[in-house]
């Protein structure tokens, strides 16, 4: 018989299942699947053998619990093309015991197994579910024989090579007799686990692999979701955590934000906005949005608050026109209403559409609208969102509503969603009330890996968009506003008076200097004029003592034969 | 009393007899002859010598099994007198028996 030595597996397709069991269900052995009513025990059977029976392993579908034809009607709903496989690649088999049946004494399940296996090999079926085999057996009222069938039905199994798939419910009624699970969870090879809870009306449904013989397994809890398409697991791809950190900023769309994170947001972050209502949180993701159209980048916004068409009017109304980007598909918005579905079916939304729009930016607003409850759900759903973002690549920018701050500035994360802790980048607007006035007010509270401004900066929003501001700390108030704009006032006119008063002292020196100059040229001139007197004086003495040469020669040619004495005492006389 | 090996849909009971039943059994296991057995008591004991019992054997003929819709052996089904009456098991608790088969009155 071929029972082979070494464990191979074979793939469910379900998404999320084969990443959690390593590679699907063990080959030619028999799996469990266990849980409570309404798990989805039945969907995930039925969904592995549609798709073993689309990749040419026939199956067959034993079903003790509900009727085969009503299987069929509520499968079509997922869209599995069942009628076409039906009796070719899928065969159903209807084993529901009827109300009118009588039940005498013991029984078993030779025959059927022997049916079985004369249809599993006229069709060559690989895969062989059965739905609720507890249903059937604990009719015979009798743990050993239970027992006894249920190790029959392994050991055919294993020994028809089939990949078997039972399904039964948790004994958790405490009702007497077999505890089907318990007892199973020895013999077969492969446990998977579901549950099924209420989080305040929301259902939330979750697998976990026990055991898996033979093979390692991711051994979490994971969410179940049963979507359009049928089931399909939510697991934290244990990938996420090798994935390359980007090291690319990209712009907030506000320039002074920017500047503050040391250069934008990592691409592929996950930012949260938190605030209380009317701060202004859409608006930031509108601006981010733009900025990414404008990059030529594809954008999705999911807003859990207003249609579509609000959303366009309203950033318009600061500068933000984002309706050119909606015309030629770059952006896409979808407005859903949070009401209407549990977290796990809003996950399930979401992630249809990064499938469709495959955005490389996208907004949440807000993300605090699709968490209902105060139970594990709150605590699990930003992971699930996270999971999907982070795997992709996607930049994720996520406003909650948190902090109803009278005045104060406490971040109550009781109130808030858990998503803070796995939030890359964490940024909180509050109210500041001061003067009469409500200002808001920016800080960042974490941003991994990166450098951040620790200054809070008050954010002003008017028709030409959003800018940051400084705040100025007065007397040991943050002043904002209007106060803000007076101290900006203020010390402008001081920095003026100060620009004046050195403008009226440069002026009073230069006069003064030019007076100097203007005296050292008045000395200048003196000088000059003295000089010309002195050339004046020698230039006449001089002429004086030439003509005074000249007469004393005419005189003593004119007094010839005079001596010389005469004429010094002459001389002496005109003097 | 005969063994049919394949029988098909079909196919009318070929006796007259007031009561006939098909009894589809696994080959020779325990309860395929302990059904037997207890079908035959009840029988004699209730309806004489005015009933038929056929036996499907489903090792032998699982598509007919199939067709039936046989899930767990023992399973007998009453086809005469109407309404037909399925009744599953190796037949050992009489009193279900007896309930099923409206016999108070038989």
């Amino acid at each position: 018989m071929p029972t082979s030595s070494t464990l191979n597996k074979t793939l469910t397709g379900i998404r999320g299942l084969d990443e959690i069991t390593y590679g699907g269900l063990p080959q030619g052995r028999c799996s469990l699947l266990s849980g409570g009513p309404g798990c989805g025990k039945t969907v995930l059977a039925l969904q592995i053998l549609v798709n073993g029976a689309k990749q040419g392993e026939p199956g067959v579908f034993v079903a003790f619990e509900e009727d085969a034809a009503r299987i069929v009607i509520n499968a079509a709903t997922f869209g599995w093309d069942l009628p076409d496989l039906q009796n070719k690649e899928l065969f159903f088999l209807d084993g529901k015991p009827r109300p009118e049946d009588i039940w005498s004494g013991d029984f078993e399940l030779t025959g059927l197994l022997a049916i079985l296996k004369a249809k599993a090999d006229q069709i060559g079926a690989k895969r062989i579910v059965f739905d609720s085999i507890d249903v059937l057996l604990s009719l015979l009222d009798n743990p050993k024989a239970e027992r006894r069938e249920l190790f029959r039905l392994n050991d055919w199994l294993v020994s028809n090579g089939m990949t078997g798939i039972v399904t039964c419910k948790n004994n958790d009624s405490g009702l007497s007799g077999l505890d089907y699970k318990d007892f199973m969870q020895y013999m077969v090879d492969c446990v998977i686990d579901l549950t099924h809870e209420m989080d305040d009306r929301v259902a939330h449904r979750s697998l976990r692999v026990v055991k898996y013989r033979g093979s390692g397994f991711y051994s979490g809890e994971v969410t179940l979701l049963l979507g359009e398409h049928g089931a399909e697991i939510i697991a934290f791809p244990e990938s996420s955590h090798d994935q390359i950190a980007s090291n690319i900023r990209i712009s907030s769309g506000v320039p002074r934000l920017d500047s503050m994170l040391g250069g934008g947001y990592y691409k592929g972050s996950a930012v949260l906005l938190s605030g209380a209502p009317g701060t202004s949180k859409s608006s930031l993701c509108g601006m981010f949005i733009l900025a990414a159209c404008e990059r030529g980048e594809a954008c999705l916004y999911v807003s859990f608050d207003e249609s579509v068409s609000e959303i366009v009017r309203n950033l318009k109304s600061i500068n933000i026109n984002l309706a050119p980007y909606v015309e030629s598909g770059l952006l896409h918005i979808e407005s859903i209403r949070s009401s209407l579905a549990g977290t796990e079916e809003q996950v399930g939304n979401l992630r249809k559409l990064i499938e469709q729009y495959k955005p490389s930016c996208f907004v949440i607003d807000p993300l605090s609208a699709i968490v209902h409850s105060e139970g594990d759900s709150r605590r699990r759903m930003p992971e699930k969102i996270l999971t999907l973002t982070k795997a992709s690549g996607i930049t994720l920018l996520c406003t909650s509503l948190l902090g109803n701050n009278n005045g104060g500035d406490t971040l109550n994360e009781e109130t808030g969603i858990q998503i803070s802790a796995v939030a890359d980048t964490w940024i909180h607007i509050s109210y500041q009330i001061l003067g009469g006035e409500r200002n808001r007010a920016l800080s960042i509270i974490k941003s991994r890996g990166s450098e951040h401004s620790n200054q809070v900066r008050e954010l002003v929003i008017d028709k030409l968009g959003i800018t940051l501001a400084d705040v100025y700390q007065a007397d040991g108030e943050v002043l904002m506003g209007t106060a803000r704009w007076q101290k900006e006032q203020d010390e402008l006119a001081a920095e003026q008076l100060i620009l004046a008063n050195v403008e009226y002292k440069r002026r009073v020196i230069e006069l003064a200097q030019d007076e100097v100059n203007a005296q050292v040229l008045i000395l200048q001139v003196n000088l000059a004029v003295k000089q010309k007197e002195l050339d004046l004086l020698m230039a006449t003495e001089s002429t004086r003592l030439y003509h005074l040469g000249l007469n004393r020669e005419e005189l003593w040619n004119k007094r010839s034969g005079d001596d010389s004495h005469a004429l010094v005492l002459d001389e002496s006389n005109n003097a | 009393m005969h063994k049919v090996a394949f029988l098909s849909k079909q196919q009318q009971p070929l006796t007259m007899a007031t009561h006939q039943f098909r009894l589809y059994i696994a080959g020779e296991s325990v309860n395929s002859k302990l059904a037997y057995s207890n079908l035959k008591v009840f029988c004699e004991a209730y309806y004489t010598d005015d009933y038929h019992i056929e036996q499907v054997d489903v090792l032998l003929s699982p598509d007919i099994a199939w067709a039936q819709g046989v899930t767990a052996t023992p399973m007998l089904l009453r086809l005469a007198p109407t309404p037909t009456l399925k009744i599953i098991g190796n037949l050992s608790d009489t009193e279900q028996l007896l309930n099923g088969l409206g016999t108070i009155d038989g």
